[in-house]
């Protein structure tokens, strides 16, 4: 089954027509000893029905959580109905990237919504239509703020390890040096940044609240960057967002962050969403797609894909960089869910993350042996020390609840506003009671 | 059409989430935002609404014939959407215990297998998100490789002058220095030039075959042979695969590392712009540097993306491969070369093939005579398309070919749409000459008229402000 329309006499109607008369004919510039002489070593074609059973099968393979209090990078929010049956309409769904103005006003006025949204949360002024995730907007961004002299690129050892070693093997393809600013206490140590800032240091990256769920002091790390000459990048919660001031207010140049929270389920990680704005001065440095609002030949107000000249396809071995596809279903995706939930629903999913997140923490922690590993105000994550560790994260298993991720000193646990009170006191039971075994 | 933030009226909104139940926490004043986003504020239905009237604005293969050259804009199964969707694949936390995710595991293990097949690969990844960064991934494999044997005088990457804007953009942002070779005049690598610039000095060679003319490379074995023997190694651009999947395999043309664009040759949507998903596949001898994730995997690799990459589009591309298997796979492919050559048969009565001879599965027209004696340019005929309801072929692409359009028909357009596709190009090619006027001014029916590209660039209004 291949989906071909066309019959067997149609087909050998129009090799007639081109003169030919077999499919082979058509691949004579392959040279024969190059041709596959033997069928391919796979499973024959199978029916829909066949397959959905297979697919299915493996589905189900894998461990149904009904309560997630597992975050580091992947978090599980409520995702409206509306953010889903949108996003699967056909046409936004198989279209290409929106060339052709003419023929795609939804999809490019539905990506300039999606930037005004970004800016919206961020403070900035110009987001792009997005990058592949977090992790590729912060070394995106990293590459953005390199200029000639400037070359070394620091980032905090608070935040996610895979954003870390994602902007290590950017840097290592570009030849540039990467640096690890310490952490002290979860957060980042400022004056151990102070101390590596220099006329070399392009750019800094923090993550706020960073890896351990810990809002870092931002604004005055942003000072010493500033002070320095270098430029600061920030990567943010965009749900805490809701709530939290902007990287704008906090200082920053660059703002990036992953934006699956944003309606995106969790999906074994991907696809996600790494959304990207800066200040106007640095528009034109802004790698990806970027809609613009013009006028069209009869002078109506129309969306065009804009300020291409930074872009590979123009700029080929001179451009901001590689990136051409990029996540524009997962954008409007976002941009749905923004919509729905408002101004104030936004603001109810971060108050509600943040409160059951503190809950959740203050009934563990109620328990002998589990404590706080960390100082300060967080947002929807946190560490505790965890004795028999492997004992009680089974035990949750057993119950359907994934237990928060063992990081160094203890386990990283997360909440938000989808679990309900009786969940979280559920899987504090379940702590309990391995503990007082 | 109105933005959405226009429609916004204060006060309105969706209901969605239940009062909390438990005890609020309040953020720390100097962390709390003073202003709230000014994010639409709408009911249910106004949203439902404003985005179906936008659906309603854009054109995906469901609507029509979309022969976008170098897309492979081909029709996209509904079952994939229903086993993406299912919840035992998309409520899966990437950094679940390994016992918990063993049919996340078999979804990528099976979509490997498939793939290393299909291309004579014996090493497979999915981490890269989007075709260019599976280039970024792959040419990443050639530095790490000549560094660890020492070899670091190896700064250089070739890349045909017909190549994709991606191929030099990856390999400078890989840290290599780009040096473009001529193509012949039969569109494909000059031998001589390729021969001239090979050296100790060459990392690798970057290379699509069937090329972007659309035409097989016949001297591809001594291409690779070249490359190999200068010590350098070859990186094949799979945007073409579609041609030849199943018929021939890039591991026996002589590469060592290639990417597929699971959102092109697998069926998977394009989405306006993506999610895409990519698999990078490589020669054994380069299984040891392909990338992984440090939460999920450890330390020691380099890693391209957070997680595992775009597994959701993984599980389409699967669904899709099954449901082709073994005969239907180099059967897609037979048919992509058989559409593409009838279409530029039916055609070429009228605008001129750039090659005039058998093609793969895409084809460039060269509009440049039929431009100095109409004044109709490429632009202008992409334009009048519109007016039919086609999708434009790719334009001004390869950068060789002068007002160039570029055809990709697809496997999955019959009989009658190629005849009809054919007829409208050969009526435009008449009206060209008797009324330029109509198709300067085109399109007239379609959403908008052209619009100001340049007004757009010099004073750039990038995002909506309140008034």
């Amino acid at each position: 089954m291949s989906y071909v329309p066309s019959t067997p006499a149609e087909r050998q109607q129009m090799l007639r027509a081109l003169g030919l008369r077999d499919f082979r004919e058509l691949y004579r510039d392959v040279p024969e000893e190059m041709l596959l002489d033997r069928e391919l070593d796979l499973p024959k074609g199978q029916s829909e029905l066949e397959v959905s059973r297979r697919m299915t099968q493996m589905a189900e393979k894998n461990t149904r959580f009904t309560t997630i209090l597992r975050g580091a990078g992947a978090y599980d929010h409520y995702i409206p109905a509306l953010v889903k049956s949108i996003p699967a309409k056909e046409e936004f769904l198989t279209a290409y990237t929106p060339y052709q103005a003419e023929m795609s006003q939804g999809v490019l006025q539905s990506i300039f919504e999606y930037q005004t949204m970004i800016c919206e949360l961020t403070g900035m002024d110009v987001s792009n239509a997005s990058v592949y995730d977090g992790a590729t907007a912060a070394a995106e961004a990293a590459a953005m703020c390199r200029d000639r002299k400037r070359r070394v690129t620091l980032i905090s050892g608070a935040a996610h390890p895979d954003v870390i070693n994602t902007v290590r093997t950017y840097c290592f393809g570009s030849g540039d040096e990467l640096r690890i600013v310490p952490v002290k206490d979860g957060k980042t140590d400022p004056e151990a940044l102070k101390a590596m800032l220099g006329p070399e240091v392009a750019s800094f990256y923090v993550q706020q609240p960073n890896f351990f769920g810990l809002f870092e002091d931002a604004r005055a790390l942003g000072e010493a960057v500033h002070a320095a000459g270098a430029l600061y990048v920030m990567g943010v919660n965009p749900i805490a967002l809701g709530l939290m001031k902007t990287p704008r207010d906090f200082g920053a140049d660059v703002a990036v962050g992953e934006g699956q929270p944003l309606g995106l389920p969790l999906g074994f990680g991907g696809p996600y969403l790494g959304f990207m704005a800066t200040t106007q001065k640095n528009m034109r440095k802004l790698p990806g797609r970027i809609v613009g609002e013009t006028v069209d030949s009869k002078g109506e107000r129309c969306y065009v894909l804009s300020l291409q000249a930074r872009e590979q396809h123009i700029r080929r071995e001179k451009a901001s960089s590689n990136i051409c596809s990029n996540e524009a279903l997962c954008a409007l995706t976002a941009a749905v869910y923004l919509s729905v939930m408002g101004p104030q629903g936004l603001r109810q999913a971060a108050e509600q993350s943040m409160a059951k997140a503190h809950y959740l923490q203050k009934a563990l922690c109620a328990i002998d042996g589990v404590e706080l590993v960390y100082p300060g105000a967080f947002f929807h994550e946190f560490v505790t020390t965890l004795p028999r560790q492997e004992e009680v994260l089974a035990a949750l298993e057993q119950a359907g609840i994934l237990g928060g991720l063992p990081v160094e000193g203890g386990v990283l646990w997360c909440a938000t506003e989808k679990q309900s009170r009786t969940e979280l006191d559920k899987a504090v039971a379940i702590v309990k009671e391995v503990l007082a075994q | 059409m109105k933005l959405i933030f226009e429609k916004s009226v204060p006060g309105r909104r969706c209901a969605i989430l239940p009062d909390c139940d438990v005890e609020q926490v309040s953020l720390p004043e100097e962390l709390r935002r003073e202003t709230a986003p000014a994010l639409p504020e709408l009911s249910e239905v106004d949203l439902s609404r404003h985005y179906t009237q936008l659906n309603q604005r854009v054109h995906g293969v469901n609507c029509g014939f979309y022969p976008l050259g170098s897309c492979t804009m081909k029709y996209n199964p509904r079952i994939d959407e229903d086993m993406a969707a299912l919840p035992g694949f998309t409520g899966v936390h990437p950094l679940a215990p390994a016992h918990a995710v063993e049919g996340c595991r078999e979804v990528l293990d099976t979509a490997a297998a498939y793939l290393r097949e299909i291309t004579g690969m014996d090493g497979m990844t999915f981490q890269p998100a989007a075709g260019a960064h599976g280039e970024f991934t792959g040419v990443l494999l050639i530095k790490q490789y000549h560094r660890s044997r020492g070899d670091l005088g190896r700064k250089k990457i070739i890349v045909p002058d017909s190549a994709h804007g991606t191929n030099p953009a990856t390999a400078a942002m890989c840290g290599f220095e780009v040096v473009n070779i001529p193509s012949g005049p039969d569109g494909c690598v000059d031998l001589e030039a390729l021969k001239a610039v090979l050296g100790e000095d060459t990392a690798g060679l970057m290379l699509t075959n069937p090329n972007t003319v659309g035409l097989f490379d016949p001297n591809i074995l001594e291409i690779t042979r070249l490359v190999h023997e200068a010590g350098g190694l070859c990186y094949y651009d799979g945007a073409n695969l579609n041609a030849v999947m199943g018929v021939v395999r890039p591991g026996d043309m002589g590469f060592d590392c290639i990417h597929m664009n699971l959102h092109k040759t697998f069926a998977t949507p394009h989405g306006g712009g993506g999610p895409g998903a990519c698999a990078v596949g490589c020669k054994a001898f380069l299984k040891p540097f392909l990338p992984a994730s440090r939460l999920m995997d450890g330390e020691g690799h380099i890693q391209v993306r957070s997680f595992a990459g775009n597994f959701l589009v993984v599980v389409r591309a699967l669904t899709y491969l099954m449901t082709l298997g073994r005969e239907g796979i180099p059967e897609a492919a037979e048919n992509a070369v058989l559409n593409a050559n009838y279409l530029m048969h039916q055609i070429k009565g009228s605008f001129s093939p750039a090659f005039d001879r058998i093609c793969m599965h895409e084809f460039v027209l060269n509009l440049s005579g039929y431009k100095k004696e109409t004044g109709v340019s490429a632009l202008d005929v992409a334009k009048s398309l519109i007016d039919y309801g086609m999708h434009p072929p790719t334009m001004y692409f390869p950068m060789i070919v002068h007002e160039a359009l570029m055809l990709e028909p697809t496997e999955t357009e019959s009989k009658e749409t190629l005849d009809w596709a054919a007829q409208v190009f050969r009526q435009l090619y008449e009206l060209g000459k008797t009324d330029p006027e109509a198709m300067h001014a085109a399109p007239h029916h379609a959403q908008i008229g052209r619009p100001d590209e340049v007004r757009a660039a010099r004073t750039p209004v990038v995002r909506w402000t309140k008034p």
